[in-house]
């Protein structure tokens, strides 16, 4: 029993490093801060979960404990990526586009109005 | 009507930090759960005011059963976000047709577009980048419609029909 629970940890640890590794890999690779936030984001949550359910698997008695901390890593994980990529719209930063969408310009009408609103 | 509201508001808020104080501590032990029940009532007083807006209601079986619903949705739309973004990295093209497209949203409540911003930022190619009032602007990593009534079927309509199940 005990050695099944440590392939399973051993192999959930695992997927969780490559998906880090493979979002390290993305964000050396992507063109702008946006794209970037999203390759990181992703794999940051995905890996930071695997790791962790990799290590419930192999002390049992924490597992409670491990999925607490999960639950905290799903809601907090995207509001700080997400609040960066704000503070870089607002501050001016332009996305990379290959493909002119229009609600760009709006977005970015809408941040400097949004700005003008805080300011008053 | 406003004094049962704040009960079930602090009867929910007990519970909750009770079941985390249950969670972390991992154990039955009887002292260790008078604690629990002692500690938790004395945070629940001094926060079930910013804890909850529905109080009780939150555990309808219905709601509890949606919960679960989009839980599932949620896990597999990560795991397929994260395949994903491997292919995109690992493509020594870099294949991207990034662009920022806007939609909005029927939903009401504060915590009910958080809920939508944060499974939009976990799926595949989305990332949610500002709402202004019910307007989403999502920065999209492979851009196939840009019609914000077609963006809302791509990519919030899985997640807006459970969610509006579970808020309204």
């Amino acid at each position: 029993m005990e050695t099944i629970l440590e392939i399973l940890g051993v192999i959930f640890i695992s997927i969780g490093a490559a998906f880090l590794l493979l979002g390290s890999i993305g964000i050396l690779r992507m063109p702008d801060v946006y794209s970037r936030l999203q390759a990181g984001t992703k794999a940051s949550t995905l890996g930071t979960l695997g790791m962790l359910l990799g290590i419930g698997f192999f002390e049992p008695a924490w597992f409670l404990k491990i999925f607490i901390i999960m639950i905290f890593v799903i809601l907090s994980n995207p509001i700080s990526s997400h609040s960066i990529a704000r503070g870089s719209c607002r501050s001016g930063i332009k996305p990379k586009l290959k493909e002119t969408v229009n609600a760009y310009r709006d977005a970015m009408e809408s941040c400097e109005e949004s700005i003008k609103k805080d300011d008053k | 009507m406003e004094a049962t509201n704040k009960i079930s508001k602090f009867l929910f808020t007990w519970i909750v930090v009770f079941l985390v104080w249950l969670a972390f501590t991992s154990t039955f032990n009887i002292v260790e759960v008078i604690t629990g029940i002692i500690v938790s009532f004395i945070i629940a007083i001094f926060n079930f005011g910013y804890f909850t807006n529905m109080g009780l209601k939150s555990f309808s079986p219905m709601r509890v059963l949606y919960f679960f619903q989009y839980n599932a949705v949620f896990l597999v739309a990560l795991v397929k976000s994260n395949l994903n973004v491997a292919r995109i990295v690992l493509s020594p093209k870099l294949p991207i047709n990034t662009g920022i497209v806007e939609f909005e949203t029927k939903l009401e409540s504060d915590f009910a577009k958080m809920v939508l911003a944060n499974s939009i930022t976990l799926t595949p190619g989305t990332f949610t980048i500002d709402f202004v009032d019910s307007t989403f602007y999502i920065h999209w990593l492979d851009v196939k419609v840009t019609d914000p009534e077609e963006v809302y079927r791509e990519i919030a309509e899985p997640f807006e029909k459970i969610l509006l199940k579970i808020f309204n």
